[in-house]
């Protein structure tokens, strides 16, 4: 049974970084706004609908 | 998409015929003002033609097509003083912005504003939340002026303003990351020491090595630590708090209970023998902090919806310098009184002030509710906030910051919202007595078992407290609000305050305002009445032929797309318009100015201020009546509300003509017109005086303080942005539908709060003798409380189920989106 001074030590630290990788992301705003990036995966940024031939792509006119 | 007569960019009905269309693709189009046309021809040329297959909701309709060149307004934004106090600069030199962008309605609005912003050089971050209408922008100064940005996002149709950066919307969001740390320290400790709790239990009774035995009580020494410490923190804190103000909250018996556990478990863990309550301690703190979090998650949406003045009170003006007449762009900050402003069409009004160059037409429909622009002439005084509908008007500023009619006003709803009815306030009592109680029980027994069996009295007090702890009874009504908040969410209902619900089960009278609520805000042509030679047809196309040029509102509602063409058209403003039609001379507006044209007597029509004549030389031709629109829908709606048990009222700042129509339209007999705010405040006095609950719906700044004086208050979420952060509910999207919804729901939730408080208090009372007398464990203990603490979860979150039946509009709107989407990927 001594293998538990290993394993339950082992377990601990598992569960420290999976603590840290969470406050790391609340940190950074993961979880601010979770409406938003459900959404936005629907949207696709790299397909382009047919254009105009000649009319320039250019967001910032 | 949509009706064939629906403008294909707001949805608004196409009055104008084919004169504006829009190409895609292959397809032609119809849009129905020039305005949506740019907006639709800019959005299809940046290449975000999906953003129409993508969107829920249609676009809102811009006031006009963008000038060429970026507006003089948007310049004053880089302006050192405004961006002092607009923006905020960040460490590497860049700088940021809130906005509050107006006219975000669903996701697909934040991700054209997005893609077309992200082609901006030096623009280095943009984030808009579909749900806030607010965004977040991060650019370099040195390369990208803010003008630039403003302009861009206008180009597509959306009026952004820049939010003043207020300290709460960071702090809500730092509260809430802090509480999720908390919540997630304290499940992971629980799960942890959950299971050196169970070894322990099983070694107790199989028999254990004494060296793993201690091992495992100083591993949960080791993880309740930081559960205690970091996660109970706030309880501490709480109860700390409660008692230095001398008025003991739920917080006391709680910190009481987690820190004499943990005191006691700590001692006898280096003790070596006696028991740790380790378990029953961590579980204890992470039940207390989801329930919390809950309540923090509503109080939070509350916030979000209440927003600022900003979207009303401009944030720029065009002050007239005196030395060369030069009108230049200045923060409306940085106004005087006795400074001389450009104000042009379309634009509100930055100030009180008095019109000293120019008349026009002024739209306060935000401030008294009237639906049709009214006229200021020279001389005239106009309020800040009021949008100018006419003409280039000069004024002199005479008010400026806090002095202000609008600030008044919103004055005036603070004052109304602090004298809120006291539920929170009794509620708060109760808990004192009952905490006061509990530890008067507490120490009772303590005691007596101290008296009886010294060595059990702490594990029967530490009991005592614990299943008495007022969880479920805390967690009765968070859990049912929220469970009953999140639904009605999604059918398009936000409830703002937490007793809104409770308040809105009990209403059983409801109060509309009319404008902008029940109707739209713009009117339509009702009825012809012939009353000379000419059939009603031709003076349809002959009236239309001459206000064709007319911006008037009342001109725009009888346009039409085969009429005539006029020459000679001369417009007497105030008055009407006169103009050759097919070889004869016309007049079309006032009575009194129609018939001055033939010489003709007209008795003036005093209930109708909205009739319009026809008439020609030889007498008058046909009477015009004008309607406001109905907003789609409305009927079944109030039926509903009506078979649900309300009383419907009309409450209008409108004229009577106007009011009794719309009430005879829609079956409404409670009818008022022609109040002012102070008025309609008393009437809801009145009613609340005759024991009614009054539930207001209402979308005016006007309605401001009238909202805060109901019971409950509801704004349509197309509205001012002022109502909304004094209605207690706000409408998304322009429907009034969700509102029956609403109040089933609320009816629903009070019954699970009924049920889940008669629970708690029934489990509390059978749960405490047996503590008391010590046949119970603390970790028995911590789990009954647990046990009844998910009953209570669980009866909530039926909730959701039980109004999902009346919610799933949005949810098959949603759904017939995602297979628009999935149709137009696989199509192309």
């Amino acid at each position: 049974m001594s293998i538990i001074f290993v394993l339950i030590p082992l377990g601990l630290i598992v569960v420290g970084l999976g603590i840290w990788a969470f406050f790391w992301a609340a940190g950074s705003g993961q979880f601010d706004d979770l409406e938003t990036p459900a959404w936005r995966i629907l949207m696709d940024d790299d397909r382009r609908p047919p254009q105009q031939p000649g009319k320039e792509v250019d967001g910032d006119e | 998409m949509g009706d064939p007569g629906a403008c294909f960019h707001c949805g608004e009905p196409v009055t104008t015929g084919r004169r504006y269309m829009v190409e895609f693709d292959t397809d032609a189009l119809p849009v129905c003002c020039p305005g949506c046309k740019a907006v639709a021809e800019f959005i299809r040329d940046s290449g975000l033609s999906e953003y129409y297959d993508f969107r829920t909701v249609d676009a809102l309709r811009p006031e006009a097509p963008e000038p060429d060149g970026i507006r003089p307004e948007w310049l004053a934004y880089d302006r050192e003083t405004l961006q002092e106090h607009m923006t905020s600069g960040l460490a590497d030199g860049q700088r940021e912005v809130l906005l509050l962008v107006e006219g975000v309605r669903c996701a697909a609005c934040s991700w054209l504003i997005e893609r077309a912003l992200k082609g901006l050089e030096g623009l280095s971050s943009i984030e808009i939340n579909p749900a806030t209408a607010r965004g977040r922008v991060v650019w370099d100064p040195s390369s990208l002026s803010l003008s630039r940005i403003m302009d861009a996002i206008a180009r597509l149709g959306y009026r952004p303003h820049p939010v003043t950066a207020t300290a709460g919307a960071s702090v809500a969001t730092r509260e809430r990351r802090d509480a999720m740390k908390r919540l997630v320290v304290a499940g992971l400790g629980m799960m942890q020491v959950m299971t050196y709790a169970v070894s322990l239990y099983l070694g107790a009774f199989q028999g254990m090595d004494e060296d793993i035995r201690e091992f495992l009580r100083l591993v949960s020494l080791l993880v309740a630590t930081p559960v205690v410490l970091y996660s109970g923190l706030p309880f501490f804190a709480g109860a700390w708090r409660d008692l230095s103000v001398g008025r003991p909250g739920m917080d006391v018996p709680v910190a009481l209970a987690v820190g004499g556990a943990y005191a006691a478990s700590l001692y006898n863990s280096f003790r070596g023998t006696g028991e740790v309550y380790f378990d029953s301690v961590t579980m204890f703190v992470f039940l207390l902090s989801l329930g919390r979090f809950a309540e923090m998650t509503a109080r939070h949406r509350a916030g979000e919806i209440a927003d600022s003045l900003a979207r009303l009170a401009p944030a720029t003006a065009l002050r007239i310098e005196p030395d060369n007449n030069d009108p230049v762009p200045v923060g409306v900050a940085e106004l005087a009184v006795g400074d001389r402003l450009l104000v042009r069409p379309g634009d509100p009004f930055p100030a009180d002030g008095r019109i000293v160059r120019g008349r026009t037409h002024v739209d306060e429909s935000m401030l008294t509710g009237e639906s049709r622009p009214v006229s200021r002439e020279t001389g005239s005084t106009v309020t800040g906030g009021s949008l100018n509908t006419g003409d280039p008007v000069d004024i002199l500023v005479e008010r400026v910051g806090a002095d202000t009619v609008l600030s008044h006003i919103s004055r005036l709803l603070e004052r109304a919202q602090s004298s809120r009815p006291a539920l929170a306030r009794t509620a708060d009592l109760v808990a004192r007595w009952f905490v006061v109680g509990v530890l008067a029980i507490a120490a009772i027994v303590a005691a007596i078992w101290s008296a009886v069996d010294a060595t059990a009295a702490f594990e029967v007090t530490l009991s005592v407290l614990v299943v008495t702890c007022p969880c479920a009874l805390s967690l009765a009504t968070p859990t049912a609000l929220t469970a009953a908040t999140s639904c009605l969410a999604r059918s398009g209902l936000l409830v703002g305050r937490s007793d809104a619900l409770e308040q809105l089960s009990k209403a059983d009278w409801v109060v509309f305002d009319k404008t902008g609520t029940l109707t739209r805000a713009h009117v339509s042509l009702q009825a012809v009445r012939p009353l000379g030679s000419l059939e009603e047809n031709q003076c349809r196309r002959v009236a239309a032929a001459l206000e064709a040029g007319s911006e008037h509102p009342l001109a725009t509602a009888m346009r039409r797309t085969d009429a005539p063409v006029a020459r000679d058209v001369s417009a007497k403003r105030g008055e009407g318009i006169e103009g050759v039609v097919e070889g004869r001379t016309y007049r079309v507006g006032s009575p009194a100015f129609v018939a001055r044209l033939s010489g003709a007597r007209v008795e003036e029509d005093a209930t109708d201020p909205a009739s319009v004549m026809l008439g020609d030389a030889s007498g008058l031709l046909a009477a015009f009546t004008f309607t406001d629109s109905v907003r789609p829908n409305v009927e079944p709606t109030l039926e509903r509300l009506r078979h649900a048990g309300l009383e419907l009222e009309i409450l209008s700042g409108d004229n009577e003509a106007s009011v009794t129509e719309v009430g005879r339209r829609l079956g409404v007999s409670h009818l008022r017109w022609r109040r002012n705010p102070e008025a309609k405040l008393e009437r809801i006095r009145e009613l609340q005086a005759d024991g009614h609950r009054v539930a207001m719906v209402g979308d005016g700044v006007n309605d401001a303080p009238v909202l805060a004086g109901a019971d409950v208050s509801v704004a349509m979420g197309a509205g001012a942005p002022l109502a909304q952060t004094s209605a207690d509910m706000v409408l998304l999207g322009d429907s009034l539908a969700p509102l029956p919804i609403g109040v089933t729901t609320a009816r629903a939730a009070m019954r699970i709060i009924r049920q889940n408080i008669t629970w708690a208090i029934l489990y509390n009372l059978t749960a405490l003798p047996l503590a008391a007398a010590g046949l119970v464990a603390p970790w028995m203990a911590a789990i009954g409380m647990s046990a009844s603490s998910l009953l209570v979860v669980l009866n909530s979150s039926r909730l959701a189920g039980e109004t999902a039946a009346p919610g799933k509009t949005r949810v098959s709107g949603i759904t017939a989106e995602r297979a628009a989407m999935t149709a137009h990927r696989s199509g192309s």
